[in-house]
């Protein structure tokens, strides 16, 4: 689906950005990109949808050199939820906000209405549809941002750091939605650095440091590895840190998810006749 | 329902932020954003306040320093003192030397073109010779841990840099509280655990109260010693942050409460009688090295 | 744009920037007020040639050219200009309309180039103090210095904008002068809401730092006249005081003069 060929990338104040990054993501795939502030990561996902063109290398999106296309053409396909939703709205109605990429990538009016109407019953904003988006809460801003990406339906959906300022049942329903989403066979690309976020979804995690890719696997084999965490300045996930100290009891060290950690130490426990 | 766990003995005296039945309706709100808060917090204390998005925190937060009712004006109903003066009764500014507040957005928090001139805004503000500027400016910086940043530009800096010139910058004014308003929003991790310990020492070693409003409580938990949960308005839970952790409230509110707590809610789900459950990673680890050497 | 490059300021520090905005102030004001007297191409090109030793000292060679290359659209239109009014009402002979008219269009770039040294090398802060030291109100030297600090911000901003815009399919490179115009719509407004929400911000934190505690507002640093500073206002009388005796009391030759007759 993305294939990403030793890119190299530096900005014209000259920061190099990305330093020869190789990696390729399947269709219906669900990837974290993590890392901390300034490894990379943005700048990364921007040259999925073309924003961004390699300096050096080859981003490859369903077959197509980025170099070969237009960032409006390639969106049609990667849609990208930016950090910041007030970076998007500017519409009089939510309805028209969710409208709007419709409308650019030209979908005739009968296909728009169906569509936004959709993406509206979608996200839970049906009573706002005739609502100005800036009267409504950041959350719901947030929602607005991410129906009017999956209204043209993108076959992959990317988030740069949807975690960001939001409380922890936000958080819940945003993990769930992102799960149900690549339940549905949509390629699913976060970015983001809450740990906890992603030991709660489990994706195959790509972890960044200094612009470049250190680590590429699962994210339990990658979340507790204190080699890896520690050389991309990342704060393992508290059942893992919980669970360091345990090591000389002999349970495995390799737990990120809450359920899991249970199920071990009952184990445990009843092994040991408890 | 409030549950409260605090010492009924604790004097008036020694409560630096002393709230009662505030109420609170911004202009042109249809209902009140807080609604009958009471509270007392006492002098040296590191707060944490949380709650779901829109419980108030914030709005309770602007009461605090006076931006509520000068800057946003609207029906505040009750009572609100702290560190002796009234709220009402006082300036913004009058309130700026007792009570700083530190903001969710670092940049927005940052006016001058270099760090020091910065921290030195609020005193430059107050009409203080320049000497006792900069000897606070120097003293504030170092406080914060960023003297090696004094001539840099605001632009320049990282979010966690950004966010500890505006904590210098509070702090040079002195205060003896200071509230942060979800001040790691924008800040990755290890970002955010830096900034709590800078706070962590200004309580500690200064004994400035501290009222911290947050949603990382796995990050933030272990550094508090009283909490207070909001939930639409109103307070929900108050008091020692072991026991609002454990309580079932804490997570029917949807709280994020510590991961720890939460594994130890799930042993105890499947029947294991444990004692209280640990606040942070370090107190989980020893906690059950207890129990599982039995 | 690239006149504007010309103007922003790039941290260096050097013995021009050092000096008190104030003297550099009268220094600028001095050619300026030179300049705008002389319309003869001799002296003119005298003056060009004074702010080099300050330019070359203060390091700021590249940025200074880069201004001048964005004054030279202007500089070439005022050459047209002057040249085409001069010939079609034939107001002297061609060699002297040529070189009247380069006269100006140098004059035009003189003043350009003054000012552009100026903000090259003067600090936004040390101009807001120089500001506030002549007494200045306080409440607008802030507004100046915030805006500058913010300049950088809000330019990030725009660019984040506008790609968050292309990612949903904008096109800002095509269609009519018309289309492209109402496809900025979706780069102003957020730009716009974002200030408005950013200085509702701005304005709870300067609050809660006590602004208007006292009347009287001190600063952190004062500005000194020093010896060098002394020595630019010197010359800077100097140069005022000589521009006038040899604008009044010399014949300046025009330079055509010197010049093989041209064919026409």
């Amino acid at each position: 689906m993305i294939e990403v060929k030793d890119v190299h990338f530096s900005y014209p104040t000259g920061v190099e950005a990305l330093k020869g990054v190789s990696l390729s993501i399947g269709e219906g795939e669900f990837v974290a990109i993590m890392g901390q502030n300034g490894a990379g990561k943005t700048t990364l996902i921007k040259h999925f949808n073309g924003l961004l063109k390699p300096s050096k290398g080859e981003v490859l999106v369903d077959g197509v050199s980025t170099r070969d296309v237009s960032v409006a053409k390639l969106a049609r396909t990667v849609g990208f939820v930016f950090q910041n939703p007030d970076h998007q709205l500017f519409s009089d109605t939510v309805y028209e906000e969710i409208a709007f990429g419709l409308r650019n990538f030209g979908f005739d009016a009968e296909t728009v209405e169906k569509r936004v109407d959709w993406a509206l019953n979608l996200l839970d904003l049906t009573e706002y549809a005739k609502t100005s988006p800036f009267l409504l809460s950041g959350g719901e801003r947030k929602r607005v941002a991410l129906a009017s990406v999956l209204a043209w339906d993108p076959k992959v959906v990317i988030l740069d750091e949807p975690t960001i300022g939001q409380d922890h049942r936000q958080k819940e329903n945003l993990r769930q939605f992102i799960v149900q989403l690549n339940g549905q066979g949509k390629t699913v690309v976060v970015v983001t650095h809450d740990v906890e976020f992603v030991a709660e979804c489990g994706p195959r995690v790509i972890l960044m440091t200094g612009g470049e890719v250190i680590a590429d696997g699962e994210a339990k084999k990658i979340l507790t590895d204190t080699t890896l965490t520690l050389s991309a300045s990342i704060v393992p996930p508290q059942i893992t840190q919980i669970f360091l100290g345990l090591s000389d009891f002999g349970v495995p060290s390799d737990v990120i998810d809450v359920s899991e950690a249970k199920r071990i130490l009952m184990d445990y426990l009843r092994g040991a006749g408890y | 329902m409030l549950v409260c766990v605090c010492n009924e003995a604790a004097t008036e005296s020694l409560a630096i932020i002393e709230v009662n039945g505030l109420t609170y309706t911004y202009p042109g709100g249809k209902k009140p954003s807080i609604r009958d808060v009471s509270l007392s917090i006492e002098k040296g204390e590191f707060v944490i306040l949380t709650g779901p998005s829109g419980c108030g925190k914030t709005t309770l937060c602007r009461c605090f320093n006076g931006l509520i009712p000068h800057f946003y004006p609207g029906e505040l109903k009750g009572d609100l003192t702290v560190a002796g003066l009234k709220v009402g009764d006082h300036q913004i500014f009058e309130m700026a030397t007792r009570v700083g507040l530190v903001f969710q957005n670092p940049e927005n928090q940052l006016f001058a073109l270099s760090v020091e001139k910065d921290v030195a805004f609020g005193l430059e503000n107050m009409g203080l010779p320049r000497d006792e500027m900069r000897e606070r400016v120097d003293w504030a910086l170092q406080m914060a841990g960023i003297e090696e940043l004094r001539e840099r530009a605001p632009h320049e800096l990282s979010g966690g840099q950004q966010q500890r010139v505006a904590i210098a910058s509070v702090l040079a004014m002195q205060p003896e509280v200071m509230v942060f308003d979800e001040p790691t929003s924008f800040l990755d991790p290890l970002g955010a655990q830096r900034i709590f310990e800078v706070i962590n020492d200004l309580n500690k070693k200064l004994g400035i109260t501290v009222v911290l409003v947050e949603h990382r409580l796995d990050l933030a938990s272990r550094y508090a010693n009283h909490v207070v949960i909001m939930d639409s308005g109103t307070i929900v839970l108050d008091g020692e942050p072991r026991k609002i952790f454990n309580s079932k409230e804490a997570w029917l509110i949807g709280v994020g409460i510590p991961k720890s707590v939460r594994l130890w809610h799930l042993l105890e789900e499947n029947g294991l009688a444990l004692g209280e459950a640990p606040v942070s990673s370090a107190e989980a680890t020893q906690f059950l090295r207890e129990v599982l050497k039995h | 744009m690239s006149v504007f490059q010309g103007f922003r300021f790039r941290r260096v520090t050097s013995p021009i920037h050092s000096l008190d905005p104030r003297a550099k102030f009268v220094f600028v004001l001095a050619l300026f007020v030179v300049a705008v007297l002389f319309s003869d191409l001799v002296p003119l090109l005298v003056l060009f040639f004074v702010p080099l030793p300050f330019v070359l000292a203060a390091g700021v060679r590249r940025e200074w050219l880069r201004s001048l290359r964005g004054a030279v659209f202007l500089a070439v239109l005022i050459f047209v200009f002057n040249f085409v009014f001069g010939y079609l009402y034939k107001t002297s002979t061609t060699a002297v309309l040529l070189e009247f008219s380069f006269a100006m269009s140098l004059r035009f770039v003189v003043l350009v180039e003054s000012f552009s040294v100026f903000f090259l090398t003067t600090s936004p802060d040390h101009l807001s103090l120089a500001l506030e030291q002549s007494h200045v109100p306080y409440d607008f030297t802030f507004a100046f210095t915030t805006a500058v600090r913010f300049v950088p911000v809000l330019a990030e901003e725009a660019e984040t904008i506008m790609d968050a815009q292309k990612a949903r399919g904008l096109e800002l490179e095509r269609g009519n002068f018309l289309k492209r115009v109402r496809n900025y719509i979706p780069i102003l407004i957020p730009l716009i809401v974002s200030a408005i929400r950013r200085s509702l911000e701005l304005a709870e934190a300067m609050e809660s730092r006590a602004w208007g505690a006292s009347p009287k507002h001190t600063n952190l640093y004062v500005l000194k006249l020093r010896r060098g500073d002394f020595v630019i206002l010197i010359f800077s009388v100097v140069l005022l005081v000589v521009g006038v005796y040899v604008r009044y009391f010399v014949s300046i030759p025009h330079l055509s003069t010197f010049l093989p007759p041209l064919p026409f």
